[in-house]
């Protein structure tokens, strides 16, 4: 099953390699992996994308917590969750397209960012399962390229991770 | 050359500040090897006393020395690398300190700070190459930073699950100045060792255990680094319960009591492993549930029992087998609180059940396992151990290297206390028998030492025979040369059908010669009626080093069995292969 774990570290240089090590080490699963500063500059939030059977998932979470540099690991599908991403997708906008992408680009509550004579560039936030949709339906052949940052989640209500 | 800027009168280099590091953690031995990145620290060293520097032949040894004076007094190792090849070297010996949880401090020297990435001489990335085989490193960036990293070096290595860490330290940073001030304790938000275990597991366990008709004690290395044989002996008595040592924990529990089992697992006795099958409660103790402690797991999981597992590290527990009851902390306070509710209890384990269990256990001992026929024409590699048991009364310090000799000497040398038997078992390193066998005998200068080796594995670290000479180490040891790679040609006799691909050993030296050259006595034992006399001459020569060269029966096989991928029960004895 895909889980969403969330956790807070040291922001050394190498606390980095040493999650991303401790996957392939393990030969754990890895579908994305996103890190950037908090308001606290002395720590760093990553947001990792698994899956794996319960146990694999118990393992994965002790060896982050084993980590010298980890300070915090969450699990967020053990409670209620929010989860986004963000993707920007540039295709094409001649003859038909040019409707039709501006059309799905609504639908799926995206925004057209740059326009040029050929092609658009859209943003879309939401689910990853969201921005799969999006893509499934988007005519493939209409796809000039795609960049997503992969997901960050955070806990609903008064779920924190905080130090 | 890097800029040496004049001190100001309070400020000292940074070599010299790792100096008094050392020095503040009453480190007695450095293990090492000079070299360009390190001469400003080696500088220091000249002119101090307070530690001794043990000069190696090999990196690697340096490392194994150092994690075998942990292992035989429990305090963290320090060994001191040059970068690039230096540091390279040192890698087996890490990695191998790792897979054991042995607490090592490898100070290891770097290009100066400006030159790394630019493939500078003798450069390696020794944070990136060494983390997937250390508890911890760390790259010093300021001299200001060497104190306080040293201080949680030593802290992470020795706490919690021990382990090796790293300090990389760039020429430069030694050479620059700074204040010396050693931090009195270390704070870490993100490292906090649990030590207590949770007190309501701690009964629960308990009441299992008391209600229990077929009770099993499967002890491992956390009682040996957790100091803990004592609470687990006290524990053991008071239950009467039947008691196994994983090839890590050996001396953790006393193997000449009647409790005792032997070691379980691929080479375990029949009885340890019948009983490891047939238990109705387990309580698992510093011990990991290795591949090959378990054998083939979905056996193992065809009876059903409960699982207590007590260990310092969650990542342990229920990681190969699902647990029961967890109760993650330090054996010795979990051991104890066990202990003090056991004193309280009134409720007593139940007497008949657990003598028709014992009945079970003995009837499993009939088999007699370990027997082995022994010879008058060639030497059994099985009776030099029990000679040197003997010999030695049971006290001496054992280290060995892999193999079948590695296997034997746990078998039969019969260890009673803890701390006393060295080898290594998680990454099975030829090679590591000599060097530990060097920081067992400085840490014990007057102990017997004894080092258990193949032909094979001595040659890995062969060059040490001059470090031992240098220190005038009275180290014994005892090659059982079988001129195989024995446990290699024991798998082709098994299961490639007699193809002994590769794993003769042919051309070996002249061992007497060899040690002779060195500086050291050498012996050839061929005769079995020579192996005691030989094993007693050596250990009266108490200030020499003497190399005994023990010619053993060739086609000699390590039993019982459990081949790989069968169950625990499914051992092959001696005379059914
Ligand atoms: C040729 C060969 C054959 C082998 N055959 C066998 C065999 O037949 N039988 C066998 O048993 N092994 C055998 N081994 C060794 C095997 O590979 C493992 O190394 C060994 O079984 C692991 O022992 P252990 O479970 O005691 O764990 P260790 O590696 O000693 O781990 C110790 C455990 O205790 C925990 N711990 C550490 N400190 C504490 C503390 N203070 N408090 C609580 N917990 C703590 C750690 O977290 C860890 O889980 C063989 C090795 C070789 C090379
Ligand atoms: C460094 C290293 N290389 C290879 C092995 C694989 N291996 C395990 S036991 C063994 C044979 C050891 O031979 P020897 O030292 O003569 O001991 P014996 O089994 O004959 O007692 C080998 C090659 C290993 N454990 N370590
Ligand atoms: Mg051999």
């Amino acid at each position: 099953m895909k889980h969403i774990i969330s956790l807070l570290m040291e922001n050394e240089s190498g606390a980095l390699s040493r999650v991303a090590g401790l996957f392939s080490a393990r030969a754990y699963n890895i579908e994305s992996l996103t890190v950037a500063p908090t308001e606290d500059a002395t720590l760093s939030r990553m947001t990792i994308v698994t899956s794996g059977s319960e146990e694999v998932i118990e393992q994965i979470i002790k060896q982050l917590n084993k980590l010298v540099d980890v300070v915090k690991v969450l699990d967020l599908n053990d409670g209620r969750y929010i989860e986004r991403e963000l993707m920007l997708v540039k295709v094409k906008a001649t003859g038909i397209f040019r409707d039709e992408m501006k059309r799905m680009c609504d639908i799926f509550r995206g925004r057209i960012i740059d326009v040029a004579d050929g092609s658009y560039t859209i943003e879309v936030t939401g689910s990853s399962s969201k921005l799969d949709a999006f893509l499934e339906a988007l005519d493939k052949s209409a796809i000039l390229e795609t960049v997503r940052t992969g997901a960050s989640g955070i806990g609903r209500g008064d779920r924190i991770l905080k130090v | 050359m890097e800029d040496r800027s004049s001190p100001h009168s309070h400020q000292i280099s940074g070599a010299e500040i790792l100096i008094r590091c050392l020095q503040e953690e009453k480190v007695k031995f450095v293990f090492g090897y000079p070299g360009g990145a390190v001469l400003h620290i080696y500088d220091e060293i000249f002119k101090q006393d307070a530690f001794k520097h043990i000069l190696v032949r090999h990196e690697q040894a340096a490392v194994h020395a150092a994690d075998a004076f942990a292992r035989a007094t429990g305090e963290v190792g320090v060994a001191l690398v040059t970068s690039g090849p230096g540091a390279t070297n040192a890698i087996t010996g890490i990695a191998t300190a790792y897979m054991d949880s042995i607490p090592l401090v490898v100070i290891s020297g770097q290009v100066p700070a400006p030159a790394i990435g630019m493939d500078a001489f003798q450069e390696v990335d020794m944070v990136g190459i060494t983390r997937p085989c250390v508890k911890h490193n760390f790259l010093v960036k300021d001299v200001k930073d060497i104190a306080a990293t040293i201080k949680k070096a030593f802290y992470i290595a020795a706490t919690g699950r021990p382990g090796p860490v790293v300090v990389d330290i760039p020429k430069d940073i030694t050479a620059h100045f700074a204040k010396f001030e050693y931090p009195a304790s270390v704070e870490m938000r993100s490292y906090t060792p649990i030590m207590k275990g949770h007190s309501g597991q701690i009964k629960k366990a308990v009441k299992l255990l008391l209600e229990a008709k077929r009770p099993m004690i499967y002890t491992g290395g956390g009682v040996v680094l957790g100091n803990a044989a004592e609470e687990l002996v006290q524990l053991a008595r008071k239950l009467g319960y039947p008691v196994t040592n994983t090839l890590m924990g050996l001396g953790g529990y006393p193997s000449t009591d009647n409790q005792f089992l032997g070691m379980l697992g691929m080479h375990g006795t029949y009885e340890a492993n019948m009983a490891m099958q047939n238990c109705d409660v387990l309580l698992a103790v510093g011990a990991r549930f290795d591949d090959r402690v378990i054998g083939n797991p979905g056996h193992f999981f065809s009876k059903d029992r409960t699982i207590i597992h007590v260990d310092v590290d969650p990542s342990s527990i229920s990681k190969r087998v699902k647990i029961d009851v967890p109760i993650v902390g330090h054996v010795k306070s979990v051991l104890a609180e066990m202990n003090e509710l056991l004193i309280a209890e009134t409720k007593a384990p139940d007497a008949g059940e657990i003598k028709s269990w014992w009945q079970q256990i003995d009837t499993w001992r009939e088999k007699k396992s370990l027997v082995y026929k022994n010879s008058t024409d060639v030497i059994k590699p099985q009776y030099v151990i029990e000679k040197l048991w003997e010999v030695t009364k049971g006290d001496a310090y054992v280290t060995s290297d892999v193999g079948q000799h590695q296997m034997w000497a746990a078998q039969y040398y019969k260890f009673d206390k803890p701390r006393r038997w060295i080898n290594s078992g998680g990454l099975g390193t030829m090679g590591v028998g000599l060097p530990y066998a060097m920081g067992c005998q400085l840490a014990n200068p007057t102990a017997q030492v004894a080092c258990i080796t193949g032909e094979g594995s001595i040659q890995m670290n062969i060059q040490e025979l001059s470090t031992c000479h240098q220190f005038r180490l009275p180290i014994k040891v005892i090659l059982l040369n079988n001129r195989y790679l024995g446990m290699v040609r024991q798998w082709q006799e098994f299961f490639y059908e007699n193809r002994y691909s590769e794993s003769y050993m042919d051309s070996l030296p002249d061992f007497v010669k060899l040690a002779e050259s060195y500086g050291h006595v050498g012996m050839n034992i061929v005769n079995p009626a020579d192996v005691e006399g030989a094993l007693k001459g050596a250990f009266d020569m108490k200030d020499r080093f003497v190399f005994m060269n023990f010619i053993t029966d060739q086609t000699e096989n390590v039993f019982p069995m459990v081949p790989n991928g069968k169950g625990l029960s499914e051992m092959i004895l001696a005379g059914e292969e």
